[in-house]
């Protein structure tokens, strides 16, 4: 019988050519028809330490990065040690015998990684040797590689020719190689090739393009792991006439700038990790209190502090929440998939402009760093939402109103102070009690303007229901189909508009015995957030610096179910 | 539109240099306007926090736009403004706490992009509007709420550090020479980069240094503030470390970069030839 779905990881030292050997494949099965998934981690350095990715190729689309390896190449002992209790019965293991030689275990076989490849004459194709080898083992045809190495390195320069033919050749070899070995896995279905048009995208890609989708046009930014992408991506594409992109001597100047650019008329948006959030704060909150809209993207990693910068975690969804003192609660949305980090930024630009303040945007390191097959957006579905400038000639009060208010923009008629200070109806600075409580009541007041987003629902009968957030949506989706085909009575929500949630999906919540939430951090961040609102919400927790595995997550879920609802934390 | 308004409640205490300081940003910018021809809703003054950033409410005649934003982080917040819409006149408001301490780290960047803002800083040696601690230019040795036992750190010498950092205009004032301080806040505006009008701005209730300025010859004090002399070459950057490692506080002009390019220049300069990206582009490039 054909097999529909395969795991490949390739584990080795950091500059080995892992993060390229996992593109190169998912790029070539994607383009056969296939839909891919990759995954990575590394340590926080430039070149060295134990690294290793992951491509999960599928007939149909993948959720999850996967758990049982089918086939792990091994650059170095170190990998083949620390891994190989992660593969299948029936997987094989690739080994580099430039590197180390080992005993027959019965399922690897050596392949000189280096040696192949230098035998082209291109020592730079050690990866497609690998990836040679994994097609023979799964009977992938040659020509959908041939294809795709053709599409690659077509640059238009001359040599192109010398590159294409010198790694096809280094695919063959490895090719001859894994089939010199005996072994063999069961043979890959064949691909079904949407009919739309698609693309090949990582996390970070989706919400640069998100943005520029949604019209931003001014982005002060600082490097930070896993965010750095975003702000290259942000220098590259808005050039010229009022479009502005820059790199800020800190997260400090960089939400202040937005700030300003905003107050100006422009569409801004910042991207950080963690520890740029931290030193963002204050100002944040005085965006909330001056009534400036902009989106900052936070791309999770793990902390507190420094923490894990090259690891995943969901730890920020208090502070995204809360990041400022005194009273302010942010808009929050979180993008679970790669597709949904393109909408879910154009969502977080709509939400800023309608409701004239800061939004942030979750996304995480598994999700920035992943590359995934999605269909190609159609930019002219897509719903793009602008303020609402004040057009008139003077007298005007920007912060008179009760409720939302149209904004004056310099240059045109309309002055009035923004001021981080408690203010009165122009923005100069009061005590009054009675302004305090118009003001505040007013910047809560717009909130309301946000409860319409979407969210899925399944079975929602059922009393229990699972409800992940973020990139916890992929696992959490093959778990639950596993709890189903197990016989559990389970509910599905998800949505990726957290703060405010839709009206609808938090009356619905509020009638069930059991929210359970799958999320990556400690404290059971998000389950206490719904605790809040009246929801019988509990987590499982997960704080690797690694995303949950669906056969860990699903076992986990099941033995909660045992346990009823006696004991649970409740508001 | 002007404004009176009887909710703001905020008062400089009197004697303060700041009104000067507040007169004097009123006729520069009423003198820019007409020059100019420019509207005043095409004026921002960002400020921050402290006895300074309270210049923002209380100007008087017709209002520009104000942005009076958190404490220290009024430059960051004019470059936004300045990059947003590079025809606005972007005037800074701060005082020797906001700008000195917690701001400091915000001025080298600035005056690396010569950003096209125009700084005004009152220096009144003192934390004001928290009640008398020691600022970075509150002299050594001086007892303030915050130094019981005198203050333990050398004192900042503006002119110097701003001349070090590289900004390309730098001018110094005392708050009572309201008409030649309006003079250079104008060139300032002017100038096509990153100008400091420095002005001292003496707070009568916890430093009043009137008289260690301007000299008092009853008591024997010789003052410390003097006109530059007209044959100050301030195209000459020698010249103008010279002046400000001298001893008193040069008053006008001390240095002005000739060839000043500013932050939006420089910028323009380097995307003579490069083609913006659209969100097709991008997919194109990744199209399956």
């Amino acid at each position: 019988m054909k097999r529909e779905d395969f795991i490949i990881r390739f584990a080795g030292e950091g500059g080995q050519g892992m993060v390229t050997s996992a593109d190169g494949l998912a790029q070539a099965a994607s383009m056969a028809g296939f839909h891919v998934q990759t995954f990575s981690t590394f340590p926080s350095q430039i070149l060295g330490g134990p690294t290793w990715t992951q491509t999960r190729i599928s007939t149909s689309p993948v959720r999850s990065s996967g758990d049982a390896i089918d086939v792990l190449v091994c650059f170095n002992r170190e990998a083949y040690d620390n891994h190989k209790s992660e593969v299948r019965d029936d997987g094989v293991i690739i080994y580099n015998t430039g590197d180390f030689e080992l005993d027959s275990d019965g399922k690897s076989f050596g392949l000189p990684f280096e040696e192949l490849a230098k035998s082209t004459g291109n020592a730079r194709a050690e990866n497609m040797v690998v990836i040679g080898a994994f097609a023979q083992l799964v009977n992938m045809p040659q020509e959908y590689l041939d294809e795709f190495v053709t599409k690659r390195f077509t640059r238009g320069r001359t040599g192109d020719d010398e590159i294409i033919r010198s790694n096809i050749e280094a695919m063959n070899l490895g090719r001859a190689e894994a089939k010199s070995s005996g072994f063999s896995l069961a043979e890959m279905a064949d691909p079904v090739k949407p009919e739309y048009e698609q693309i090949l995208i990582k996390g970070n890609e989706a919400v640069s393009a998100g943005a520029m989708a949604a019209g931003i046009n001014f982005f002060v930014g600082y490097p930070i792991s896993p965010a750095t992408p975003i702000l290259i991506a942000m220098e590259r594409n808005l050039v010229g006439k009022n479009q502005f992109a820059y790199q800020a001597s800190s997260e400090i100047e960089a939400i202040n700038a937005i700030i300003g650019g905003s107050y100006t008329g422009k569409k801004a948006m910042t991207a950080t990790s963690g520890p740029g959030l931290s030193l963002m704060s204050e100002a944040i909150g005085m965006a909330w209190m001056t009534e400036i809209p902009f989106v900052i993207v936070n791309v999770q990693r793990g902390g507190p502090a420094t923490g894990l910068p090259t690891k995943t975690e969901q730890s920020d969804f208090q502070l995204a929440l809360h990041p400022a003192h005194g009273d302010s609660a942010l808009p929050v949305i979180a993008a679970g998939t790669v597709e949904e980090c393109f909408y879910a930024t154009v969502a977080a630009f709509n939400w800023a402009e309608r409701y004239q303040g800061p939004v942030i945007l979750l996304s995480e390191m598994m999700l920035a760093e992943r590359a995934q097959n999605i269909p190609r957006p159609d930019l002219s579905k897509l719903k793009v939402e602008n303020r609402d400038v004040y057009s008139g000639s003077e007298g005007y009060l920007r912060y008179e109103a009760k409720e939302i208010s149209a904004m004056p923009l310099p240059g045109s008629p309309g002055s009035y102070i923004a001021n981080a200070s408690e203010h009165d109806p122009y923005g100069d600075t009061t005590h009054l009690p009675e302004r305090h409580i118009h003001m505040m009541e007013r910047r809560f007041s717009k909130l309301k303007l946000l409860e319409d987003g979407e969210y899925e629902s399944q079975n929602t009968e059922a009393s229990i229901a699972i409800m992940p957030w973020g990139g916890s949506k992929g696992p959490s989706e093959e778990a639950y189909e596993l709890l189903l085909e197990h016989g559990q009575q389970m509910a599905w929500y998800y949505t990726m508009f957290l703060h405010p949630l839709p009206a609808k999906i938090l009356e619905e919540l509020l009638q069930k015995d059991l929210v359970i939430v799958p999320e990556l951090n400690f404290q059971g961040q998000f389950s206490s957030y719904l605790r809040s609102l009246g929801i019988k919400a509990e987590s499982i927790t997960q704080y690797t610096g690694l995303p949950f595995s669906v056969g860990d997550l699903t076992q986990r879920i099941e033995e909660r179910l045992g346990a009823g609802t006696k004991g649970m934390v409740n508001v | 539109m002007s404004k009176k308004n009887p909710e703001y409640d905020f008062k400089w205490c009197p004697g303060c240099g700041d009104f000067g300081v507040r007169r004097a940003i009123e006729m520069a910018m009423q003198q820019w306007m007409v020059k100019t021809e420019i509207p005043v809703e095409q004026n921002v003054v960002v400020a921050g926090i402290g006895c300074s950033g309270n210049t923002v409410h209380l100007l008087e005649g017709q209002q520009p736009y104000g942005f009076h934003g958190i404490h220290g982080r009024s430059l960051p917040l004019a470059m936004g403004v300045k990059m947003g819409n590079p025809d606005l006149n972007v005037l800074v408001v701060a005082g020797d706490g906001d700008f000195l301490s917690i701001g400091g780290e915000h001025i080298a960047p600035q005056a690396a992009r010569n950003l096209d803002v125009c700084v005004v800083i009152m220096d009144n040696g003192v934390y004001g509007l928290t009640k008398g601690q020691s600022s970075p230019t509150t002299e050594l040795g001086t007892i303030t709420s915050s130094t019981p036992f005198g203050k333990i750190e050398t004192p900042v010498h503006p002119l110097n550090l701003f001349m070090t950092l590289g900004v390309s205009f730098v001018a110094s004032s005392f708050s009572s020479k309201v008409k030649e301080m309006a003079d250079l806040i104008l060139q300032g505006m002017e100038h096509p980069g990153f100008a400091i009008v420095h002005v001292n701005s003496p707070c009568t209730t916890y430093n009043d240094t009137y008289s260690i300025l301007k000299g008092d010859p009853k008591n024997n004090i010789a003052p410390l503030v003097y006109d530059i002399p007209a044959e100050h070459d301030s195209a000459d950057r020698d010249a103008a470390f010279a002046l400000v490692q001298a001893d008193g506080i040069p008053l006008g002009l001390v240095y002005k970069d000739p060839d000043s390019s500013s932050f939006e220049q420089r910028l323009a300069g380097t995307m003579t030839n490069v083609k913006a990206r659209t969100t097709d582009d991008i997919f194109n490039a990744l199209v399956i």
